[in-house]
């Protein structure tokens, strides 16, 4: 991948499922707005971190980024090319460049195919290699890259039989066999034991150094975001209200939101005591999301402003953007 | 309490799991205790077994639970029915089903106190309006049902629940893991401020190391059924004894630190069908010496306070 | 978490499956069951004209309603048939109409309910109105309506018990369907660039099948009931061919009086037959759906 992927002003709308007497009492439609108007970049060999809680839109949004689901509006360039244009016959051949990783590996895995065949499949789809064998050297080759060794062994398992740190290194590498240029990784160690974690981690590290590929880490885990990512983008309700460059996002967080998310994360250290700021109320639903900002409700210093006109994205460092008519203006409580 | 020797196995059709293999504890009045370990590791059977609630085929086969001079392993249906949410309550981990979505939250809370205290419908009523006070959910929602409550306020109304009768000893099985990051923290804060006023002894199950720093006094770390280490909090964190405290502990990710190395653990996770000979943790042990596959490592006291199963630190 | 790999050996292999089915509990030793007993009729069935001692339909093979005995072990009917004979051969007619109209309902009920239910859309709520209509009216009474109209004989009876049996079919297909169709590894598929028609081939009809497997069994069962049944009303097969269900009119008749033989023994093989399919289906689903939802 040379220039990367560009996202412009990318919205998803579901419409709500209605009963059928509420179809009946009301003829309007209503909407889950759950991407509502986006914009980021994506650079080349950089692992780029979507970070919300639920409801922020972020799981959507890496569906929308591979065209796994289609967009209500905006676009989607992959080194120029706008992957809402394509056919249907092209967005299959294009599908070797981006791949996805899932949240559960083990729902992910098809229980009926062995590992082996679950990775050839694509090669096979995509007609890659002369024959069986040569495929199944290079599924092996996969197998070898994400750690499952011998890949002999493995090649012949079923999913039932792996431990749930190596259904998802299996997962990994059917992304891989087709030596994509950029993979979403959707929460992939949500569902990993404690103390597996930072395999999968350093696999992806591994991969972006080794392979060239481009990752878009989907997570609510803010910890661990500040383990692998390069880039940091934080989305609230359908809406990105920040993005940063890791280690000035961390150390000078400048959304309210963002200063809140950070000073809840628990901390492995007992001697830490927490100084928390915790936006009152819940996250609103996104059906009617609050005018102006929206997250002016719950913020702890909106004001008029805030809730008549939304903010955007500006820029207030290098690399370091923010949603927010007073930013910077609260900091994290240091401990 | 004092948990003594207790084992907890599941019979199920294709062998014996060990979920909970002698395990012995004491927690004192008032402390928090932060049981640890990842998926399979036996927290939650012990969690059960505390309130006898072990789903079949399991079932506890040996040990005591000492529980207010009364040993409840051999506690009758009918003694627990009494205990159950009087003196030991349970908050359950997956808030969207624990609730009966066709009761009312209200009537959750007022069934509850009715059946077990003595009291008119009104006194009961009035009790569930003040938990909701503390819970820090607004009174006029006490009319409504699960389904128009979010995930955080069911948990929190789930703790409510857990409190509404004065318990001595509320467990937390893994509280705050469906939860988002700011949820989470909101119910953290209440349960420390529920254990402060009503002096609850907290025994808090979850895989978070994070939240046990914040929220426990004492911690026990379990692998494979079995509780490798036992201790104070801070000792725990500054000088872990057994290899797998320190692994995990060196898995962890700290958001605070600039720079951070996260190690991980080969292997894979122990068979609880059948468990191998010696120490169960042997296999993925970088420190692992010819006995510890030999001969299974006791519970011993090293230290005032501290406890580890492991050959390597006598 | 162990498997063996499939041994080498036509032979070996099933007899390999067959004695790991005990090691899974209580629904392994089920299924065995149930093999053994099907099987043993099969068998029985197969070899029934060299084991036979007398031709079934043989007039007067000794005398009349003649209680069990050394020289006739299951006794003689009104005709003087012996009834061991006809036992023996009874089952064929069964086991044929069983089968029939297994397959006919797979190469039928299968693939409609794959491609209505992925297709989805308006296609779908028309074949389900149909299939739901078929399937609320009472089985053996549409049966008969069909044995009607199409007349006596194996294969007549085999359609009219595939008719009322493919609604079955169409609705385990479409409700696995709907379920895996949002199952995550069919978005995968998806993701790795897979065509529609190898998504249903490759990853929906695999994991359909089990379910498949259960309702055919329990099909196997309720057609031999209902052979039975088509038989002993008079709108099976032809007088001249020996069936269990034959055996169960004429046996009807003579009950009251005396010559119970006729009646039991027929009666028992049909039951037996049911009762292994029904052990096999039973015992398949259980082992089958544990397997599928098998986490960590």
């Amino acid at each position: 991948m040379k220039v990367g992927i560009k996202v412009r002003n990318l919205k998803k709308y579901f419409p709500v499922q209605k009963s059928f007497l509420e179809n009946l009492l009301s003829r309007k439609i209503e909407y889950v707005k759950a991407v509502d108007g986006i914009s980021f970049d994506i650079k080349p060999k950089e692992i780029f971190g979507l970070v919300g809680e639920s409801g922020s839109g972020k799981t959507t949004t890496g569906r929308l980024v591979i065209r796994l689901i289609e967009p209500t509006d905006g676009k989607v360039f992959f080194d120029g090319t706008n992957i809402f244009e394509l056919d249907s016959e092209e967005l299959r051949r294009f599908r070797r460049k981006m791949q996805i990783v899932f949240q559960d590996a083990t729902a992910s895995l098809n229980p009926r195919m062995r590992i082996g065949d679950a990775i050839k499949h694509p090669l096979e789809i995509h007609k890659i290699g002369e024959n069986d064998e040569e495929r199944k050297e290079l599924v092996f080759e996969a197998l070898e890259k994400v750690g499952l060794s011998p890949p002999e062994v493995f090649y012949s398992k079923y999913p039932h039989q792996l431990s749930g740190g190596q259904r998802q290194r299996a997962c990994f590498a059917r992304a891989m066999v087709l030596n994509p240029d950029f993979i979403v990784a959707d929460e992939p160690i949500a569902m990993i034991d404690v103390s597996l974690r930072a395999q999968i981690m350093d696999l992806m590290i591994k991969l972006k150094e080794q392979n060239n590929v481009t990752f878009l880490y989907i997570t609510h885990d803010l910890a661990t975001a500040k383990y692998i990512c390069n880039r940091i983008a934080i989305m609230y309700l359908g809406k990105i209200v920040e993005i940063g460059e890791k280690n000035e996002f961390y150390n000078n967080p400048q959304h309210p939101y963002t200063v809140a998310l950070l000073s809840s994360v628990p901390v492995p250290n007992p001697k830490y005591r927490p100084k928390r700021i915790i936006p009152k109320g819940e996250i609103p639903s996104p059906i009617n999301p609050p005018p102006g900002c929206r997250f002016h409700p719950r913020c702890p210093i909106a004001t008029k402003k805030c809730s008549k006109e939304e903010p955007k994205l500006r820029k207030v460092n290098a690399n370091h953007y923010v949603a927010c008519h007073h930013a910077g203006e609260i900091t994290l409580p240091q401990y | 309490m004092k948990v003594e020797k207790l084992r907890t196995y599941y019979f199920t059709r294709y062998g014996v799991v060990k979920a909970v293999d002698n395990v012995t504890f004491e927690i004192y009045k008032g402390e928090t205790l932060g049981l640890v370990g990842e998926s399979g590791c036996g927290k939650s059977t012990l969690g059960f077994s505390i309130i006898k609630l072990v789903p079949p085929p399991g079932r506890i086969v040996d040990g005591k639970i000492i529980f207010e001079g009364k040993n409840l392993v051999e506690a009758s249906e009918d003694e627990m029915r009494k205990i159950r949410g009087k003196k030991i309550a349970m908050v359950f981990q997956d808030p969207m089903t624990s609730l009966n979505p066709l009761m009312r939250i209200g009537d959750h809370i007022v069934e509850l106190i009715l059946t077990h205290e003595k009291v008119t419908k009104e006194k009961a009523l009035e009790k569930a309006e003040k938990l909701l006070d503390e819970l820090g959910i607004s009174r006029e929602r006490i009319n409504d049902y699960p389904h128009q409550f979010s995930g955080g306020m069911r948990q929190r109304v789930m703790i409510g629940l857990a409190l509404a009768l004065n318990p001595d000893l509320v467990i937390a099985d893994e509280p705050t893991t469906a939860l988002d990051v700011i949820v989470e923290a909101q119910i953290l804060n209440l349960m420390k401020k529920l254990k402060e006023n009503y002096n609850l002894t907290l025994i808090l199950i979850t895989h978070n190391i994070g939240i046990v720093a914040e929220m426990a006094d004492k911690i026990g770390v379990m692998y494979a059924g079995k509780l490798v280490e036992f201790s104070e909090s801070l000792p725990l964190f500054e000088n872990p004894l057994h290899p797998y405290t320190e692994a995990l502990l060196e898995a962890v990710p700290n958001i605070k630190l600039s720079e951070q190395t996260l190690k991980w653990i080969p292997g894979s996770p122990p068979n609880l069908l059948n468990p191998i000979k010696g120490c169960r943790f042997a296999p993925r042990c970088k420190y692992a010496k010819k006995i510890c596959s030999e001969k299974e490592p006791e519970l011993i006291e090293i230290e005032k306070g501290r406890f580890v199963a492991c050959h390597l630190r006598k | 978490m162990e498997e063996t790999e499939k041994p080498k050996g036509i032979l070996v292999w099933p007899i390999v499956k067959l004695a790991s089915l005990t090691k899974k509990g209580w629904p392994g030793w089920t299924v065995l069951i149930g093999l053994i007993i099907v099987i043993s009729i099969v068998i029985m069935t197969i070899l029934a004209p060299y084991i036979s001692p007398y031709d079934p339909n043989a007039l007067n093979t000794g005398p009349l309603f003649e209680p069990p005995c050394p020289a006739h072990p299951f006794g003689t009917n009104h005709l003087g048939q012996d009834m061991f004979s006809r036992v023996l051969w009874g089952g064929s007619t069964m086991l044929q109409v069983a089968l029939l109209s297994v397959l006919i309902c797979f190469v039928i009920g299968v693939p409609i309910g794959l491609f209505s239910s992925y297709i989805g859309g308006n296609l779908d709520k028309v074949i389900s109105l149909i299939m739901d209509s078929i399937y609320a009216f009472p089985g053996l009474i549409l049966a008969i309506a069909i044995a009607v109209m199409l007349g006596r004989g194996v294969v007549n009876m085999a359609l009219s018990i595939a008719v009322i049996y493919i609604p079955s079919y169409f609705r385990i297909v479409r409700s696995q369907v709907l379920t895996i169709k949002e199952m995550t590894y069919v978005e995968a598929a998806k993701a790795i660039g897979a065509k529609k028609r190898t998504i249903l081939a490759r990853y929906i009809l695999p994991n359909v099948i089990p379910s498949i497997v259960t309702v055919a069994t329990i099909n196997f069962a309720d057609a031999v009931l209902t052979a039975a049944g088509l038989t002993f009303l008079g709108w099976g097969v032809e007088v001249d061919v020996p069936d269990w269900g034959w055996d169960l009119y004429y046996g009807r008749q003579y009950l009251p009086s005396r010559a119970w033989w006729i009646i039991f023994f027929p009666g028992l093989m049909i039951i037996l037959l049911a009762l292994g399919f029904t052990f096999i289906g039973e015992g398949l689903s259980e082992i089958l759906n544990p397997r599928l939802r098998e986490g960590e």
